[in-house]
C-alpha cells in the first residue's frame, strides 16, 4: 500500500514540473471544448437572428416582364438588383459564386399568366452551397406565397371560396422545454468533456511503459523490490487523478462560459448550474479509470513517446463512437445502453441538461459497468507490464 | 555473495547465454568481460530479475532470483546499462523515490539519503533538477540511488560507458571503497583496460559462455600472454572457434 503511494505521489509531483504536460492537461484540453462551444453557438446565433430582419438582395433578369411581382416581392422586404445580362451569364455568375440566387423571369411571363398557363420563373443556385441555400429558400418561400395569392384571386374571381385548396390545416405543437432544446445543441458537449478528461492522464499513461523505457529509467525501476502491479497501478491512479482534475476544469469553465452566452435567445434555458456541474463530475469520473487504463494499454505497445502520441490520439476518437452510433439510430437511454463506458455517460448527461430526473438504475449500471470495463482494463495492463519483452 | 550455475537463456533462435556458472565473492571485485553480444548484460539482468533464465539458477546471498525474486532484490543494488533518471525531480528527489521503493523508512529516508549525497560526492547539484545533467553526474546519481538502501552485493552494467577521465577514476574510487567495505561488487565490461585496473577476479563470456574464470595474474599464464588484452582475445578466440 506504502509502494502504491510513493508511485502516486512522484508521478504527481514529476508531472505537475512538467510544463508541457501542465498545458495539455489542465489548459488546452480543458479549455478546448467551452471556447470552440461558445465561439460556435454565438457565430449560430448571429446569423439566425440576423435571417429575419435582413433584406435579401436578389438579382432578376426580366424584371420588366412582371413587374406585379416584382413589387410583391418588394413588399417583402427583398431588394431587387441589377442581374447579369442573359441567362446563360446568370448561369455562370452563379457557378462561380459571384451570385448566390439569381431569378430569370421569361418573356413570355406575361402572357402565359394571362392565358391561365402556369408561368415559369427559374431559381438559379448552386444547392451545394450552404451560404446560398438560405437565401434560394428565401427566394423561394417568396415566389410560392405570390403563387398561393394568385391562385386565391384566381378561385374568388370564379365564385370559389380559396379554402376548397386547404383541405387539411397542419398545426405542429411542439412540447420541447427550452432546457430540452438546450440539450440537442449540449449533448456534443459530453463529448468535450470526455476529450478533457483523456488528454488530462495521456502524457501519464504513456509515461507509464513507452516514456520510461525511451528515458532508460524503466530498467532500473523494475530491480526495486516492489511488483510491477504496484508500479502500475500506482501510474494507474495518477492519471486518473490528472484526468479528473481536467475533467473539473473543463465543467467548471464550461459553466462559465455558458454565462456569456445567450442561449436564451435561441430559446433554450440550459440546466447547467453548480449543482449539476457537481453532479456532472460525479457522474462522468468513473470514465476516468477508462480512459486511464486503456491509454496505458495501448500505450505499451508502442516504442516510442511519438509513437504512443500518434496511438493514443486514436484512443482520444474512440469514445465518440458509440455516441455517434446512438445519435444517428436515435436511440433512447435504456438500461442495456448504460452498460457502455462513455456512451453511458453522455446520455446521462444529456438528460441531466434537459432536467429530466435520474433514474437510479441508470446511474448504477452506468457507474458500475464502467468501473467493471476499467477494472477488467487494468488487470490487462499489469500482466502485459508483467512481461519480459516490456524492457526492449 | 552471488553465485550462478549453468545459466541458459534464447531469445528465439539465439542463444544468448549457454551454460554460463562463476561466483562472485563479498570483499572482491569481479569484472564480467566479453565483446558486444557475448551474454553479459543478459547474464546481469538474469541476476537482477528483470529476466528469467530458461534453466540452471542464480543465487545472491543464497537467495533465488526467480523463486524468491523480490527477496533477492533487495540484496543487491543495480546499475543498468544507461540508466535514465527523471528529469523533473532533483537528484536528491531521485535518490528519495528509490529509497521510498527500496522499502527505507519513512523517517529514515532523509538521512539514508544525505549519507550517500556525501559519500558520493554529488552535494554539489543534489538540490538540481537532473534534466540537462552531464553524463558523470547522471551516473554519479544513478549509483547514488542504487546503493541508497546499502545493498550487500552490487551489480553494474558497463558503468564506465560515455565518461570522461575524471568521471571514470571518480568512479573506480567508488567501487574500491564498495570492496574495502566487504561488498560484492560484480560489474560488466568490454573494455580490458578498465577490468585490468580494478577486478580481483576476471569472468571473460563469449558467444553465451564462460570462456576463461581467473585472476589478471592466472590469466595471463593461463594464456600465455603477458598483455591482458592479448589474453582476452586468444580466450575469446578460444571459444568461438568452438562455437
Amino acid at each position: 500500500m506504502r509502494t502504491l503511494g510513493v508511485v502516486f505521489r512522484k508521478e504527481v509531483l514529476d508531472n505537475f514540473r512538467d510544463r508541457r504536460t501542465l498545458m495539455s492537461a489542465l489548459l488546452l484540453g480543458p479549455l478546448f471544448g467551452p471556447i470552440i462551444f461558445a465561439f460556435a453557438i454565438n457565430l449560430s446565433l448571429k446569423q439566425s437572428l440576423s435571417d429575419v430582419g435582413q433584406t435579401l438582395e436578389l438579382p432578376v433578369l426580366g424584371a420588366e416582364h412582371a413587374p406585379n411581382l416584382v413589387d410583391y416581392l418588394r413588399s417583402h422586404n427583398i431588394d431587387i438588383t441589377a442581374a447579369p445580362g442573359s441567362r446563360a451569364e446568370a448561369m455562370t455568375a452563379v457557378e462561380s459564386g459571384t451570385h448566390d440566387v439569381v431569378v430569370v423571369i421569361p418573356e413570355s411571363f406575361g402572357g402565359d399568366l394571362a392565358d391561365g398557363i402556369p408561368a415559369t420563373v427559374e431559381i438559379i443556385t448552386d444547392q451545394a452551397s450552404r451560404a446560398s441555400e438560405r437565401e434560394s429558400r428565401r427566394a423561394t418561400r417568396a415566389l410560392a406565397s405570390y403563387s398561393q395569392e394568385l391562385a386565391a384571386l384566381r378561385l374568388s374571381a370564379r365564385g370559389v371560396s380559396p379554402l376548397v385548396l386547404r383541405p387539411l390545416n397542419i398545426d405542429v405543437v411542439d412540447t420541447s422545454t427550452p432546457s430540452g432544446r438546450s440539450a440537442m445543441l449540449l449533448g456534443m458537449m459530453s463529448y468535450f468533456f470526455i476529450f478533457a478528461l483523456l488528454t488530462g492522464g495521456m502524457n501519464l499513461a504513456i509515461d507509464t511503459t513507452a516514456g520510461e523505457r525511451e528515458r532508460g529509467s524503466l530498467e532500473p525501476l523494475l530491480c526495486l523490490p516492489v511488483t510491477r502491479d504496484q508500479l502500475i497501478l500506482g501510474k494507474i491512479l495518477a492519471a486518473c487523478v490528472f484526468m479528473a482534475a481536467s475533467l473539473g476544469i473543463s465543467l467548471i469553465s464550461f459553466f462559465v462560459v455558458l454565462k456569456f452566452v445567450s442561449l436564451e435567445q435561441l430559446g433554450m434555458t440550459p440546466n447547467f448550474g453548480p449543482v449539476v456541474v457537481g453532479i456532472a463530475f460525479l457522474l462522468l469520473l468513473p470514465f476516468a479509470l477508462v480512459g486511464a487504463t486503456l491509454m496505458t494499454l495501448v500505450a505499451s505497445f508502442t516504442k516510442s513517446y511519438k509513437e504512443a502520441q500518434t496511438w493514443l490520439s486514436v484512443v482520444l476518437l474512440a469514445p465518440t463512437l458509440p455516441i455517434l452510433i446512438v445519435s444517428i439510430l436515435m436511440l433512447r437511454p435504456s438500461t442495456l445502453l448504460m452498460l457502455v463506458p462513455s456512451l453511458s455517460q453522455h446520455l446521462l448527461l444529456v438528460g441531466l441538461i434537459r432536467n429530466e430526473p435520474l433514474v437510479g438504475l441508470h446511474v448504477a449500471v452506468s457507474v458500475a459497468g464502467t468501473l467493471a470495463v476499467g477494472a477488467l482494463l487494468a488487470w490487462v495492463c499489469t500482466r502485459l507490464y508483467r512481461r519480459e519483452g516490456l524492457l526492449i | 555473495m552471488i553465485r550462478v550455475e549453468h545459466l541458459h537463456k534464447s531469445f528465439g533462435e539465439v542463444q544468448a547465454v549457454c551454460g554460463v556458472s562463476f561466483d562472485a565473492a563479498d570483499g572482491l571485485i569481479t569484472g564480467l568481460l566479453g565483446p558486444n553480444g557475448a551474454g553479459k548484460s543478459t547474464t546481469l539482468r538474469i541476476l537482477y530479475t528483470v529476466m528469467k533464465p530458461d534453466s540452471g539458477s542464480a543465487r545472491i546471498d543464497g537467495v533465488d532470483v526467480t523463486a524468491q525474486s523480490l527477496d533477492a532484490r533487495r540484496r543487491i543494488g543495480t546499475l543498468p546499462h544507461g540508466a535514465g533518471l527523471y528529469p523533473h525531480l532533483t537528484a536528491r528527489e531521485n535518490i528519495a523515490y528509490y529509497a521510498r521503493l527500496y522499502g527505507i523508512a519513512e523517517d529514515a529516508v532523509d538521512a539514508q539519503v544525505d549519507n550517500i549525497v556525501r559519500q558520493l560526492d554529488i552535494a554539489s547539484f543534489a538540490d538540481r533538477r537532473t534534466k540537462g545533467f552531464s553524463q558523470g553526474q547522471r551516473t554519479k546519481v544513478a549509483l547514488a540511488r542504487a546503493l541508497v538502501h546499502e545493498p550487500q552485493n552490487v551489480i553494474l552494467d558497463e558503468p564506465s560507458n560515455g565518461l570522461d577521465v575524471m568521471a571514470t577514476r571518480a568512479l573506480r574510487d567508488v567501487i574500491r571503497a564498495l570492496k574495502s567495505a566487504g561488498k560484492c561488487v560484480l560489474f560488466s565490461s568490454h573494455v580490458m583496460q578498465e577490468v585490468a585496473a580494478l577486478c580481483d577476479e576476471i569472468v571473460i563470456i563469449a558467444a553465451g559462455q564462460v570462456a576463461l574464470h581467473d585472476t589478471p595474474d592466472g590469466i595471463r599464464q593461463a594464456t600465455g600472454c603477458d598483455d591482458l588484452e592479448d589474453a582476452f582475445v586468444k580466450a575469446i578466440g578460444r571459444v568461438e572457434r568452438v562455437a
